[in-house]
């Protein structure tokens, strides 16, 4: 008899506060520090750094871990400060594809895409792109397209009126791809010119079709 | 003394605890639909930048490609907001004058930041990295709609693990070539499940149940 009241009393209890589970389930929705941690994402703000910027510019001078040396023909297009019609690696099918689409990214939206320097943006303003197909850019070496691609084309005299024509695509263009976007300007200059002695002989019956 | 409640004060004693229920089932019930709402989630709430920068005029009319500003969405798990630089490589020659340019030039000439405002954010327990899914053939439009159109840009989509679950439990319905990737018109042809369990093999799209496993987007 003893047993059996202090068994039902225990299940009583448990019913009684059972309720207290219930509370911790009321906890759970409060919890947002794993939302916003404790680090900083790209862009995020700090207010560790006086310019509030998480993401530290470079430090001038900085050499990124692995970087090729600078002075290279593969970086500069240059040997011995000349520019030289050559690539630093061999042209295949598949850079001319990259080149492509890396040209119709970057360059057709002012040169178009048949490099015939009209597109619907530079119409919009002062902008002249260059013509691929003019005699002088069909006789430049191909390393000319890389060097440009690189730094960019400065017009007029610095210290009048100068002005930045073309801004430098190093930042946004990696090196093997503007590599591959001058190969592709050559092959554009090729279509552009071709006669059908260009074509090999067993391809040249579907040509017109 | 007499009695201090009428007779009928039973019924609405009755009542009231089905009254009580209803309300704790009303509550829940609203409660679920808030946190589901798009307002809750912000969806289709266009935000105002800084700088009136219109998708649908620089994408959709001129038809700059996604990757011209966005430069590092294939290569990196960032979707990078252009430097003023990018926006400086036209507008130094084009509406050189506009009063809607005026902050960028300042911010190019001072090297002060435009404070952009973020759109779309996920936690940071979230992992959630761009370059794997444009090269395997998921489409920006997929998740951000169509921003060819947006000359404000809104979310379009709930950004919630449910919702990344439609695709990666399913991959093959919402896969679609590399070459449509960024082609923000692009309409999943009538087999898509027929070319999609194809592109899913041809791609080397892990398994679901890689897809699906925790640590795939949260570490």
């Amino acid at each position: 008899m003893q047993t059996l009241r202090s068994r039902r009393s225990l299940l009583a209890r448990l019913v009684r506060y059972s309720w207290v589970g219930l509370l911790g389930m009321l906890l759970t929705a409060c919890h947002t520090d794993m939302y916003n941690q404790a680090k900083l994402q790209t862009y995020e703000p700090s207010t560790f750094f006086a310019d509030g910027r998480a993401s530290r510019p470079v430090v001038a001078g900085a050499v990124v871990v692995g970087q090729d040396e600078v002075d290279t023909f593969l970086n500069t297009g240059k040997i011995d400060g000349e520019l030289v019609d050559m690539m630093p690696f061999p042209v295949t099918a598949d850079l001319l594809a990259r080149g492509q689409q890396q040209y119709t990214i970057y360059c057709s939206v002012c040169h178009g895409v048949a490099g015939l320097g009209q597109s619907a943006v530079a119409e919009r303003g002062a902008i002249v792109p260059a013509n691929f197909h003019q005699q002088r850019l069909r006789d430049v070496p191909v390393s000319h397209f890389f060097d440009i691609i690189t730094n960019g084309v400065y017009r007029g005299d610095p210290t009048k009126d100068g002005y930045q024509s073309m801004f430098s695509y190093a930042s946004r263009v990696k090196v093997e791809d503007r590599w591959a976007i001058a190969a592709y300007i050559r092959a554009l200059q090729l279509s552009q010119n071709a006669t059908v002695d260009d074509v090999p002989l067993d391809m040249r019956d579907q040509l017109g079709q | 003394m007499g009695q201090i409640f009428p007779r009928n004060a039973n019924l609405l004693i009755r009542l009231s605890i089905f009254a009580g229920l209803l309300l704790f089932v009303e509550l829940v019930l609203i409660l679920g639909v808030y946190f589901r709402s798009n307002y809750f989630r912000q969806i289709n709430v266009a935000v105002e930048q800084p700088i009136a920068f219109s998708h649908q005029l620089h994408n959709g009319v001129l038809g700059v490609d996604c990757r011209y500003c966005h430069v590092s969405v294939d290569k990196s798990y960032f979707a990078n907001i252009p430097a003023t630089e990018t926006c400086m490589t036209c507008h130094s020659q084009i509406k050189t004058n506009s009063t809607k340019i005026a902050p960028v030039v300042e911010s190019y000439n001072t090297g002060e930041p435009i404070e952009w405002i973020r759109v779309h954010n996920v936690p940071d327990f979230v992992y959630f990295n761009h370059s794997i899914h444009v090269n395997k053939g998921i489409g920006c439009s997929e998740c951000h709609g169509q921003i060819n159109e947006m000359a404000v840009v809104w979310q379009e989509q709930p950004f919630y693990m449910g919702w990344c679950f439609d695709c990666h439990r399913n991959p093959e319905q919402y896969i679609r070539p590399r070459s449509e990737v960024y082609n923000m018109n692009y309409v999943h042809p009538a087999d898509q499940l027929q070319v999609g369990t194809d592109l899913v093999k041809q791609y080397g799209v892990a398994s679901k149940e890689q897809l699906t496993n925790c640590s795939t987007c949260h570490r």
